[in-house]
């Protein structure tokens, strides 16, 4: 066992398609990571400064809309408020639309899946209209141009971007003994919702080493991290409770108000053994299987201990070890990647979908994701995602997924591709002659091709 | 109907040996429920106007701070609160005792108001946010034992929380509905067959869903099906307008009718910052229409053993404000239904109106928890123990007396 170029594109990458070859090595594999980011550029999605600006305007409309309520310009006011907060909503379809064509057209098929991949370990999303779009943002910014380097530095991107500091409520969070809390006394105050998060989810993990005593100490530490929607991430010093912290037994921080003892602490955390073990358990679950082997599982975090949590040498281990070929598929794609994976096997026409408006991509993306259990960019906490297969396959969101097979690839192209020829284009070997006599014996060229695509063979990777 | 649909996938010879002896497939028609009375809990999103709904005409604040919405008085139920004329299609059930109100209660959730984090806190049923992730009932059900697949169920496209977490729950939105053409669900059965989590959920969601396009019998020659049976032009699977939250009662009725105790479910549309005459009009139409078609559904018999719970995340002002609608608030109202609960009559302790009874100024001082009345409930309909309901379900909640909300 070991590489295999077919097995490469379906459990490491987005799937098979008819007009790309599988690639070549693992060695590729790692070099097309260390090399230039095509897709970002060939497909740009805004960056989260720009998204500030539209949240900048968000802001100045509705108050100015709200200002004016009862005058004679208020229903002009509220027509542009409300014009402009159609647009800002609806351009994250055009964003999901770029993110599509990014999965049907690349030949780095890794890096797309380690964006998804950490875009979860730090989900995020912006609570209310103004800061929805934000996420897409997020993720362009924080997280995909940092996950081949260190995992303090993605860390620390993520745990500093204005999205999680509103997510995670650590932006208002201020010391009990903070100037802002002396002058004011009264309502708010510390919150520990980012650090809890942080040790529980993003670093240690559940079953760390850590009590509720490093979770308040570390919230201290964290206090004066914030954001301005004009200026991105700030430290305020306002903020800041004054001393040092004891987290995990070492002090932090305690001559005065500074943002280094804070990414001194992401960056202990980041090379903790434990959050070593917690990243290792997580890469092997969700690119092998629910339960992936022990022996898998210890050889990446060594990878990652041996070489200072560096994430690239963590991808090696993975896709250098035999455990991760087991020719067996294991897990469920989640909604999104069936859909994606879906376009990619079709081949579909990247300048057809180009052309797309939000309205098409909702109808055809964003709302059956839905019905297949994914909210699009609004999972239910801070843990995001499952990765258990049992979580996808339920009875609503299998249905969801066949009625989608049968009904979308009509939408996605002009003439449905021959079905024997279309399993055997998405499946590669793994198309048995059950499938090719299921994709003949359907009525319709349009359920055959959904067949194929709800088989477990397709579903699986 | 669910059987002979079974009978025809384990029949069809097509689904082998392996679904049939799969050990995922027998227990669902042969455990027995944990108890007997069913409980209903529909999350109204968007904060739903409290004073609007129960108006408390009879404190003299209210018409001064409500002079748009409170022009009307509404339909009186006992001298003191009036109920939304919307909900005139419910005034039988108040006469016959099937309906309740609970005023002036909240969740611990204060200050912030965003809809977000208060349905969050709503489902989470915890002191503050962060602390669980899962939801209360889910919590609830995993004290419980001799749950079968289908004990609880979250019905509907959105994301229920409040049912979310280790205990199995089963979800379904009717949008979901699958009608294949006999030979589709065959070929379909065939190709998930080897693959036990697929073919299950498979024969689930063909049980689940009402395919009155494909007659079970015809499954049997399922190859001569002509090319019109359905299956060809799939329906994209999206949410269906106006009437979906009828299909989701309707459901959720026949789903109790069954194995089923728990069911949740949310409508959406009580975030009336303007013109809410209109807005909280129709959303209540929407909640009497889904309390009336749970009680036509269930039937009679089973209908003496439900109790409805509505609640909402927040909420509003008391104050209206310049647009003809309220803003977010903090203590809000409850609607109760159900021939297992001791309606006709509006719980809750009324703080008053006036500027120093508010909270904050300008939003319904809550004086109880809506945390508790759902625990008092659940405590009659399950059994559950008061200790486990105050440190498992609600961690950190003090139930208090005993209302009595259940017959």
């Amino acid at each position: 066992m070991g590489f295999d170029p077919e097995l490469a594109e379906i459990r490491f990458g987005c799937g098979l398609s008819p007009g790309l070859s599988p690639v070549g090595s693992v060695q590729q594999m790692l070099a097309q990571l260390q090399g230039p980011d095509h897709m970002a550029a060939r497909f740009p999605i805004a960056t989260s400064d720009d998204i500030l600006t539209s949240v900048r305007s968000f802001h100045r409309l509705r108050k100015q809309n709200r200002r004016q309520r009862g005058t004679p310009e208020a229903a002009q006011a509220d027509q542009a408020f409300n014009r402009f907060r159609r647009a800002h909503l609806q351009q994250r379809h055009l964003w999901f639309r770029q993110l599509v064509l990014r999965h049907v057209l690349t030949e780095d098929c890794f890096r797309e899946r380690l964006t998804l991949f950490w875009a979860d370990h730090f989900t995020a999303l912006g609570k209310g209209r103004a800061l929805r779009p934000l996420v897409y943002g997020f993720v362009e910014s924080a997280i995909r141009p940092n996950i081949t380097g260190r995992f303090e530095d993605l860390l620390i991107a993520a745990i500093t971007s204005p999205l999680m500091l509103h997510y995670l409520d650590q932006a208002r969070s201020r010391g009990p003994n903070s100037p802002q809390a002396q002058r004011q006394g009264g309502r708010g105050g510390l919150n520990e919702n980012l650090a809890r998060e942080v040790l529980e989810l993003h670093t240690l993990g559940s079953d760390g080493p850590y009590d509720q005593a490093d979770v308040g100490q570390l919230s201290e530490l964290f206090t004066g991290l914030s954001y301005r929607i004009d200026k991105g991430f700030v430290f305020d010093e306002r903020l800041a409770e004054p001393g040092a912290e004891k987290v995990l037994g070492q002090s932090y921080g305690g001559l005065g108000p500074d943002l280094e003892p804070v990414l001194q602490v992401l960056r202990d955390l980041a090379r903790h053994p434990a959050t070593a073990h917690h990243l290792a358990w997580k890469l092997a679950v969700h690119f092998t299987s629910d339960q992936p082997n022990p022996e898998l599982v210890s050889d990446l975090s060594a990878a990652y201990q041996d070489s200072g949590g560096d994430l690239l040498q963590v991808y090696a281990a993975l896709l250098n070890h035999d455990l991760a070929w087991e020719p067996e598929l294991g897990n469920v794609k989640p909604p999104f990647d069936f859909m994606v994976s879906t376009c990619r096997a079709l081949g579909v026409d990247p300048a057809y979908l180009a052309e797309w408006q939000p309205k098409q991509v909702q109808r055809v993306f964003i709302a059956p994701m839905r019905l297949m259990g994914q909210a699009w960019q609004s999972p239910l906490g801070p843990d995001g995602w499952e990765e258990e297969d049992s979580a996808w396959i339920t009875p609503q969101g299998l249905s969801a997924r066949l009625r989608w097979a049968m009904a979308a690839p009509a939408r996605l192209m002009g003439a449905l591709p021959d079905p024997g020829r279309f399993a055997g284009q998405c499946l590669g070997t793994r198309a048995n002659s059950r499938l090719r006599f299921v994709a003949s014996a359907a009525e319709t060229r349009a359920e055959a091709i959904g067949l194929v695509l709800s088989s477990p063979a397709f579903q699986r990777r | 109907m669910a059987i002979s649909r079974r009978t025809l996938l384990t029949r069809s010879g097509l689904l082998g040996c392996c679904l049939a002896a799969s050990p995922l497939v027998t227990p669902l028609s042969l455990a027995s429920a944990p108890w007997d009375r069913r409980l209903v809990v529909i999350i109204l999103r968007g904060g739903m106007d409290g004073l609007d709904v129960i108006r408390p005409y009879g404190d003299r604040d209210f018409a001064a701070l409500r002079p748009g919405l409170a022009k009307d008085t509404g339909i009186d139920l006992d001298g003191f609160f009036a109920m939304h004329p919307e909900l005139a299609p419910l005034r039988p059930l108040w006469q016959q005792e099937e309906l309740g109100f609970v005023q002036a209660v909240s969740t611990p959730y204060r200050d912030k108001r965003s809809h977000f984090d208060g349905q969050d806190l709503l489902e989470a049923g915890t002191m503050g946010l962060g602390a669980q992730r899962d939801g209360w009932l889910n919590r609830l059900l995993q004290l419980q034992s001799g749950q079968t697949e289908r004990t609880a169920f979250a019905i509907g496209q959105g994301e229920m929380r409040i049912l979310h977490g280790a205990a199995p729950v089963a979800d379904w939105s009717p949008d979901a509905d699958l009608t294949l053409s006999p030979q589709a669900e065959r070929l379909a059965g065939l190709i998930m067959q080897e693959d036990p989590l697929f073919a299950v959920a498979l024969r689930e969601a063909l049980d689940l869903s009402h395919s009155d396009a494909a007659d079970p019998a015809a499954g049997e020659g399922g190859g001569n099906a002509g090319p019109d049976m359905g299956g060809g032009m799939m329906a994209m699977p999206r949410l269906s307008r106006g009437r979906a939250h009828l299909k989701l009662a309707e459901f959720a009725a026949e789903q109790l009718r069954g194995d089923t105790r728990i069911a949740s479910f949310s409508l959406n549309g009580w975030d009336t910052h303007s013109r809410q005459k209109r807005s909280i009009g129709a959303a209540l139409r929407r909640l009497g229409e889904s309390i009336l078609a749970l009680k036509q559904g269930v039937g009679p018999e089973i209908w003496q053993k439900t109790a409805i719970v509505a609640m909402t995340e927040f909420g509003r002002t008391v104050r209206e404000n310049g647009t003809g609608g309220t803003d977010h608030g903090t203590g809000g109202a409850m609607v109760l239904a159900g021939g297992a609960i001791r309606g006709g009559r509006v719980y809750g302790q009324w703080p008053g109106l006036t500027e120093a009874a508010l909270y904050d100024r300008r939003d319904l001082m809550p004086t109880g928890d809506v945390r508790a009345v759902a625990a008092w409930i659940m405590r009659a309909m399950t059994g559950t123990g008061q200790s486990d309901l105050e440190q498992n379900v609600f961690p950190g909640l003090q139930m208090g007396q005993d209302p009595g909300f259940l017959r």
